[in-house]
């Protein structure tokens, strides 16, 4: 993946071999599409400016004669669908043959953010983390989809097809990165008045990378003892905690995402906007007026106590 | 309907002219207010289905317009989400429900039995009920935007967003519309089949009907057998809602994906309801612009039925991403390309047809030429996401919404104003303006490829539909921008057909029985027909009976200036279903105030339903019963003058 792709989202290149043979079939069906459509355009001008001798003005040609052309076109056409079909099986059977998964995340999608838990190969719990997902290069990872609430769609273009995540029923989706770089995914099917602002993000690392990613987010978080950031710790506690976990704290809450390691991820709102402090105080602030109908209310604190509050979470690497 | 035993006499047109008062006494609706809401005269009924389509299409379409606005450019906070949900809720629902099936069983109602050489539908009273529920249910499912709460779940409305989140009463106002919809659907698709097997003018064999006849049968048929699974949807999305139970409520055992599928049994079979009867309407007037009949008629009957049918066995392609097994995505993926095949018979149909004619470039020409590309546009972006890995990628994304609008306006809208040129004058005794009509089509179908054409990018580029708005960045700007741009001009070349509509109407060229020199039973009669349509009910030899001099048909030729008078009161002729004999002579019913009584005890009942108020309920069902009683109950036959 490039550094800068001006279609992030686009699917007509993919970087891994659950979207790849996806990618050639989505190429040959496009092509075999605007051929068509350049033939019958062709033959609709050729049939209606094809030269013709002149006639008597009142003439009504026979019923029979022309049939030919049916019988030609269907000809042609079977065949063409016939191929077709065959290479959406011979895909099918590529995409749907997952390789043994060296990390199982459980994706469960909430109006209108996303939860990731993650799962070693053995399934045994390790953390859970929120909107923004890294994986190894090269290493396939397995997706269990379930919903929190209504049906949503997980879809990470460039690395293969969606699954929808439908609740009381649970999903398995896989992806795979061959190349590193960071992948967008969003919410495909319609989930409410945010579903436009229900993206993610998959972070493809070399191993290392991953690694040290992985041993990071399995830490509780760690906060120093600083008046400031125990007047915040307090806030949240008080105030956050209903809905929002930080490990290593009291707060448990499950409602809404889990923020032991906050400051790792790049954008707060399921990727509607960059993590810094100014967008994180006007989020914490009034929600409602970046992400209207947003689940999470507005805090109503003093600028005291929003500056306590920031304090604390800058803390949440 | 009555049958009487009389023998009958052909008559010739001189010997019949005594009898033309009459007629025409016996087959007017009552004057005034009076008529207006009695009529049963299909041609009222007909009309009455295309000017309310319109009026939705236009609602519908300045919807769209609106939410273009919001989506011209990224971020934009013109509508609040839930506006915006609100809106594309229901310019789908005006569109898919309230325009696109009306405006074509206005037509089927106008033109049924003008081509079918007799005097009135099947049922006319089923006729007018049907009408009048369809409009009640349009004004049922607009009264939400009153109060408040518009559905917001999407014309597919997928639970459990619809039956446990959508906020207000939208949903219990959808669900209960749809009802009232459905009943409108069943009552019209009965009329239609009924029609056809009984009421052909004498002579005219199965195999001589117009092949609108054959599109609107289809999709009639078709929906007897889709609506139920529509019907029982809603009203369990009702009950989960409102009474209580569980039906997809996954707390309590329930199950989100049966109602996908019990929306889907219904909602692709629909789809090609709504597309069948148009393609109809281009392979009966095509080939008067072309000055030949039709290429491969049978073929093309074939066509219709089969794609009727392999729609019914296609409805999980709109579910390829939930998860089933491969095995049934891939029986699904199968019968959804295979469906191609009848398209492509249909298709090279037409163009061998514009081939080997001669075209003469009408505006409504233009409109089905046109129509054949697009067709043909919309077709590969269904072949496309026929196929399961690719649909994977494609679906819920803007690609998909250029596929539809391709194939419901490109297959739908565009027919219908070639139709609309083309019988307008049949209908008004007036040509619609042929210069207006060329910029007309030009600019429509230019504002059309423009709209809808950079949506197919915007899909590939992965913009996810139902977003009320998109960040900068994502290459989703210039495809949108441009799309704003072209509903804009698409609705301006509205504007031009209302326009030429209206100018028309008041100053257009006067129209003779048959200005297109066209070969079917409707151009027989005078532009506009009379109330009792023909005179004398033609008795048919041929599928073009206007062509037979011209096509120098062998054998018998229709008898076109003699035929059947028929007189003693609302006569006309029933006829066996596969040949055409005469069986019977049918009184049918004349004004009656049943129809429109019955269409508002029913929406009385759903209005009580909707308000939880079951005394409103009960007394809506009983009113309904009660007109039922009096709307069967046998009225002596009105008879005038001598057998």
């Amino acid at each position: 993946m490039t550094a800068v792709d001006a279609s992030p989202m686009g699917f007509l290149r993919s970087y891994g071999p659950a979207g790849d043979p996806i990618t050639a079939l989505q190429w040959g069906l496009l092509i075999i599409s605007i051929l068509v459509i350049a033939v019958i355009a062709a033959l609709l001008l050729f049939a209606c400016f094809r030269p013709r001798a002149h006639g008597p003005a009142d003439a009504i040609g026979p019923e029979h004669g022309g049939v030919l052309w049916i019988v030609i076109g269907t000809a042609i056409t079977v065949p063409i669908l016939f191929a077709s079909a065959v290479w959406t099986f011979a895909t099918l059977q590529r995409v749907i043959a997952a390789p043994v998964p060296t990390y199982i995340v459980d994706v469960i999608a909430h109006q209108w953010w996303w939860e990731f838990r993650y799962r070693d190969a053995d399934g045994n719990p390790l953390f859970v983390t929120a909107n923004e997902i890294h994986i190894p290069v090269g290493e396939p990872i397995s997706f269990r989809l379930s919903s929190a609430d209504v049906i949503h769609s997980f879809w990470v273009p460039q690395l293969g097809g969606k699954t929808d995540v439908i609740p009381g029923h649970t999903n398995i989706a896989w992806l795979q990165a061959d190349a590193a770089g960071i992948y967008r995914g969003q919410c495909a099917e319609y989930c409410g008045a945010q579903h436009a602002h229900m993206g993610l993000y998959v972070t493809a690392e070399p191993r290392r990378e991953f690694d040290a990613w992985i041993e990071n987010q399995k830490k509780p978080a760690s906060v120093p003892v600083d008046e400031k950031v125990r007047q915040g710790l307090a806030l949240f506690a008080d105030k956050c905690s209903a809905c929002h976990s930080v490990r290593g704290t009291a707060a448990d809450g499950i409602a809404g995402p889990d923020l032991t390691h906050l400051m790792s991820r790049t954008t707060i709102a399921a990727t509607l906007l960059p993590l810094n402090i100014g967008n994180l105080g006007g989020w914490v602030a009034n929600p409602q007026a970046l992400k209207p109908s947003a689940l999470m209310p507005p805090s109503r604190l003093t600028p005291a106590q929003l500056q306590a509050l920031l304090a604390f979470l800058q803390f949440l690497h | 309907m009555r049958q009487g035993t009389e023998t009958i006499e052909i008559v010739a047109a001189d010997d019949a002219a005594p009898a033309i008062q009459r007629l025409a006494h016996t087959w007017m609706s009552l004057p005034g207010w009076r008529g207006w809401l009695a009529t049963v005269d299909h041609k009222e009924i007909g009309k009455r289905y295309l000017v309310t389509a319109f009026l939705f299409l236009i609602i519908g379409g300045i919807e769209a317009l609106v939410l273009r606005v919001q989506l011209s450019l990224p971020e934009q906070s013109w509508l609040t989400p839930e506006t915006y949900n609100a809106l594309f809720t229901m310019h789908g629902v005006t569109m898919i429900f309230l325009y696109s099936l009306p405006v074509l069983s206005g037509f089927s109602n106008y033109l049924w039995p003008l081509v079918l050489g007799t005097r009135d539908m099947a049922f006319p009273r089923l006729n007018a009920f049907s009408y009048w529920i369809y409009l009640l249910s349009g004004v049922f499912l607009y009264a939400s935007f009153m109060v408040g709460h518009a559905p917001d779940a999407g014309w597919f409305s997928y639970v459990p967003y619809a039956s446990q989140y959508s906020p207000g009463a939208g949903m219990d106002v959808y669900a209960l519309g749809m009802l009232l919809f459905g009943i409108s659907t069943t009552a019209g698709s009965i009329n239609f089949v009924v029609t056809l097997l009984r009421l052909k003018a004498p002579g005219m064999s199965i195999d001589r009907v117009p092949i609108l006849v054959w599109g609107t049968m289809a999709a009639s048929v078709g929906n007897l057998f889709a609506v139920p699974a529509a019907s029982l949807a809603f009203f369990m999305l009702w009950m989960d809602r409102n009474l209580g139970t569980d039906f997809f409520n996954v707390a309590a055992g329930g199950q989100p994906l049966l109602w996908q599928h019990l929306f889907w049994i219904f909602g692709h079979p629909w789809v090609y309801a709504i597309v069948l009867p148009a393609q109809g309407i281009v392979s009966d007037c095509l080939p008067v612009h072309c000055r030949r009949p039709l290429v491969g008629y049978n073929a093309v009957v074939l066509a219709t039925l089969l794609t009727m049918f392999i729609g019914f066995g296609t409805w999980v392609h709109h579910m390829f991403a939930t998860g089933l097994p491969p095995q049934s995505l891939s029986f699904f993926s199968a019968s959804s390309l295979i469906i191609t095949i009848p398209s492509a018979v249909s298709v090279f149909a037409w163009l061998a047809t514009i081939a080997s004619g001669r075209p003469v470039f009408t505006t409504a020409f233009l409109f089905f030429a046109g129509f054949v590309l697009l067709f043909v546009i919309g077709g590969v972006s269904g072949f496309m996401t026929a196929s399961v890995p690719a649909d994977w990628q494609l679906t819920d994304t803007y690609f998909v919404v250029a596929h539809l609008h391709y194939v419901l306006l490109g297959i739908n809208f565009f027919p219908v104003i070639g139709a609309a040129y083309h019988w307008f004058p049949k209908m008004t005794g007036r040509l619609m303006n042929e210069r207006l009509g060329k910029w007309n089509f030009w600019i429509l179908f230019t504002g059309f490829n423009l709209a809808f054409f950079p949506m197919h990018i915007a899909g590939l580029r992965g913009m996810p539909r139902r977003i009320y708005t998109y960040s900068a960045g994502l290459g989703w700007e210039m495809p949108n921008l441009i799309t704003s741009i072209g509903s804009f001009l698409f609705g301006v070349g509205f504007l031009l057909f209302l326009i030429n509509v209206w100018f028309s109407l008041r100053r257009g060229e006067r129209a003779a029985a048959n200005p297109w020199r066209a070969p079917t039973l409707e151009w027989l009669t005078a532009s506009p027909p009379p109330a009792y349509n023909f005179a004398l009910i033609p008795l048919v030899a041929s599928r073009h009976p206007l062509w037979e001099p011209q096509l120098q048909t062998q054998g018998p030729r229709s008898r076109l200036h003699e035929g059947l008078l028929l007189d003693d009161g609302h006569q006309t002729i029933a006829t066996s279903a596969m040949n055409g004999n005469p069986v019977a002579i049918l009184q049918m019913p004349g004004d009656s105030y049943s129809p429109l009584l019955l269409a508002l005890a029913l929406t009385v009942a759903c209005l009580g339903a909707l308000l939880l108020s079951f005394w409103t309920v009960a007394f809506g069902a009983l009113a309904a019963l009660l007109t039922i009683a009096s709307w069967l109950w046998p009225h002596p036959v009105a008879t005038r003058g001598n057998i």
